[in-house]
């Protein structure tokens, strides 16, 4: 019952965020229904544009998941940024230095990036229930000095691409890509970098979830995340459970990082500013209700919205501003349909209080 | 209720692709977009420029023009097929970052003309023309007035991200300081700093509150959108900044005493006029310097600067456009420049 009302929740919430948004629109001159439609398009129009999508969602569903899950054990992981671009860096690193067989190569590179965000994360964690420092300013620090450290390492002789602003590519056979051969029977969809990064975001939600539910630790980083206080009386070791989520949590978007260098850019560049997809990820887990499995959903919806929705721009002429304030409208009320859930509820309750009277 | 609302869902949809597929079709006006690099569209800068370029372009020559923002790196190549797949005749890249993505897009797509500002390719393929600007003969020149301008004896440079463009305007500026020194027998020194960001104006702000702080009296910026924050800075401590790409005069009426003009407009409006007329440049680089009125200094500078210097400058924009100059552009030109000083 209460997934189906949240289903439900969601569902309204995106209408109302794209109402408002063709409000906007309208108020600005622009045809809504125009500006809609070539979004869809953007998005179904061509197998190709639907596995742009998917690529475009990919890093946002683990980010998402990342954020989710530290969330479920009474985290705020604003460090998905930092640790994306740590997974990133390290899978970029291993991908290029290390020589080994095909399939090995990227999983080795992925498991790196995972140990290394793993331990950037894990250090928040560390710092909080060592010295009680609250982990929103130590992950927004770190957040920084991963951006800088990155920029650092692309600058390095031995690892910058000659006369560019970007590391050198990855070896081939630490590549995530879906092999050639398989994409000539399916047409346009394989244009784009298709890449295994889907099915693994996939797997993983699935993985937390399981994680979560039906795991003593699971259990235990509930606990943490319900009541802290009752959960050390309860005989949790809320410290080393806050460490483990933290670095469960960093991993997750550590992943996010490697998936996209294996599978879509093949190298990092020069950050001039940082990129979003950490950030991204806090949209993402608040859509999908922070649950593991909302995320694959919200991730796709988000992922949909940012290609889809810049697509409107060139074709109708609206200033890309507007296109970004309606993005965000609707983005804004996705997230929050515990307001609509509020606001509905009180209708209904005045509806029944409204009945009371009558009977009297 | 659950079916209610899924029905109103589908209905929704179904509506919206039916708009989407009346919609479309354009005629056979000749179609030009430009993709961005991650500074967006109003960067007051080199983007803007081109978007600038491109807007005259359509109104003069009745192209139709659109533009196509990146937020990301990673954005560069569905951006630049969203422009293919919208019929463009001609796509252009704005900026260096933007090279492998066009060249890639480029060979794939024979029939598609692309262009590119600020990269060279070794070898261009027959459908993309490269546009590079001579920045450093602009800097060159607003480095010789900061040089006869300053009082303190100090003048900065804020660079946005280490990189071939930004070190042309670097050295260009450097070595218009060091003639000027030499050819004044003054002794201006150059405090150089760079934001690592084309975006975060608070970081430029404070690099050039630092350098007004350590006696500056002159900042000049090749930092794109930390620039923004650079003349801010010059503002409120009613000191002296430096514009580039576009007359930044407006920023900051009173504070901005020339800028460093490099005419991405001009570029962009060439390529699309030779496009239209039937004279594609492709498979070649094109280089814009003094001599083409591409690269300048900006037409406020007399605003602030005075008439003897400007007259100065005239000639020293004679002595490099005859070759008597030869603005270094690196640091290996710039060391053989000063040497021969």
């Amino acid at each position: 019952m209460m997934k189906e009302n949240r289903l439900k929740f969601t569902i309204i919430a995106i209408l109302i965020g794209l109402v408002i948004g063709a409000i906007i629109l309208l108020a600005v001159g622009y045809n809504p229904l125009e500006a809609y439609g070539i979004m869809i398009a953007g998005v179904f129009g061509s197998p190709k544009y639907i596995s742009w999508t998917i690529i475009k969602s990919t890093p946002l569903i683990l980010t998402g998941i990342s954020v989710a899950f530290a969330f479920k054990t009474g985290l705020f992981n604003i460090g998905a940024e930092g640790q994306f671009i740590i997974g990133a860096l390290v899978a970029t690193l291993a991908g290029y230095f290390l020589h080994l067989p095909p399939v090995l190569h990227a999983i080795v590179a992925l498991l790196l990036a995972c140990l290394a965000a793993a331990l950037w994360g894990g250090f928040a964690g560390f710092l909080k229930s060592k010295f009680g420092v609250n982990e929103v300013i130590t992950t927004i620090m770190l957040n920084w000095i991963a951006f800088y450290l990155s920029n650092f390492l692309v600058y390095w002789d031995k690892f910058k691409r000659p006369n560019s602003e970007a590391s050198q590519k990855i070896l081939s056979s630490a590549s995530i890509a879906f092999p050639k051969e398989f994409g000539s029977s399916l047409g346009s969809f394989f244009n784009a970098p298709v890449n295994f990064g889907f099915i693994i975001a996939i797997l993983v939600a699935f993985l937390i979830k399981y994680v979560l539910n039906d795991t003593t630790l699971g259990y235990e980083l509930r606990a943490v995340g319900f009541n802290k206080d009752a959960a050390e009386y309860g005989g949790i070791n809320v410290k080393k459970n806050t460490i483990t989520a933290m670095m469960i949590a960093g991993a997750i978007s550590g992943l996010a990082g490697a998936v996209h260098v294996l599978g879509v850019t093949n190298e990092i560049s020069i950050l001039s500013a940082m990129e979003g997809n950490g950030f991204d990820g806090m949209a993402v887990s608040l859509i999908g209700g922070n649950s593991p499995i909302g995320c694959i959903f919200a991730g796709l919806l988000f992922g949909a919205l940012k290609y889809g929705g810049y697509k409107i721009q060139p074709i109708m002429g609206a200033p890309s501003e507007i296109i970004n304030i309606v993005i965000g409208i609707i983005v804004f009320f996705i997230a929050m349909p515990k307001m609509i859930e509020g606001l509905t509820t009180i209708r209904s309750r005045r509806k029944r209080g409204g009945e009371v009277e009558r009977s009297k | 209720m659950q079916k209610k609302i899924m029905a109103v869902v589908m209905i929704a949809v179904l509506a919206l692709s039916l708009a989407a597929c009346s919609s479309g079709g354009g005629g056979d006006k000749l179609k030009v977009t430009m993709v961005t690099d991650v500074g967006g569209v109003n960067d007051q800068s080199f983007n803007q420029s081109a978007w600038e370029g491109l807007q005259k372009a359509g109104k003069d020559l009745g192209v139709k023009v659109s533009y196509q923002e990146s937020h990301q790196d990673a954005d560069f190549v569905p951006n630049l097929e969203t422009a293919l797949d919208a019929g463009n005749d001609l796509i252009w890249g704005i900026g260096y970052k933007l090279g492998d993505p066009i060249l890639e897009a480029a060979k794939k797509n024979p029939d598609t003309k692309y262009a590119i500002v600020d990269f060279a390719y070794e070898d261009t393929p027959e459908n993309v023309v490269g546009v590079v600007f001579k920045q450093e003969q602009p800097s060159f020149l607003v480095g010789y007035i900061a040089a006869k301008m300053t009082k303190t004896g100090k003048v900065g440079f804020v660079g946005g991200m280490e990189g071939d463009v930004i070190s042309a305007f670097e050295n260009g500026y450097h070595a218009g300081v060091e003639y000027a020194n030499k050819v004044n027998g003054t002794n201006v020194e150059v405090i150089i700093q760079y934001a690592e960001s084309f975006t975060d104006a608070a970081k430029g702000k404070a690099i050039a509150n630092s350098m007004y702080q350590q006696g500056a009296d002159i900042v000049f910026h090749a930092a794109g959108g930390v620039g923004d924050g650079v003349i801010e800075a010059a503002k409120e401590q009613g000191k002296f900044a430096i514009g580039v790409d576009r007359d930044q005069n407006y920023m900051a009426p009173d504070n901005v005493i020339t800028s460093a003009m490099k005419r991405v407009d001009v570029g962009v409006y060439n390529v699309v006029k030779d496009l239209k007329e039937g004279k594609f440049p492709g498979g070649t680089t094109v280089v814009y310097g003094l001599e083409e009125g591409a690269v300048d200094i900006a037409p406020t500078s007399d605003k602030h600067v005075p008439k003897e210097i400007l007259d100065e400058v005239e000639a020293l924009k004679k002595d490099i456009i005859d070759g008597k100059i030869e603005v270094p552009f690196n640091q290996e030109t710039f060391n053989d420049f000063v040497n021969s000083l």
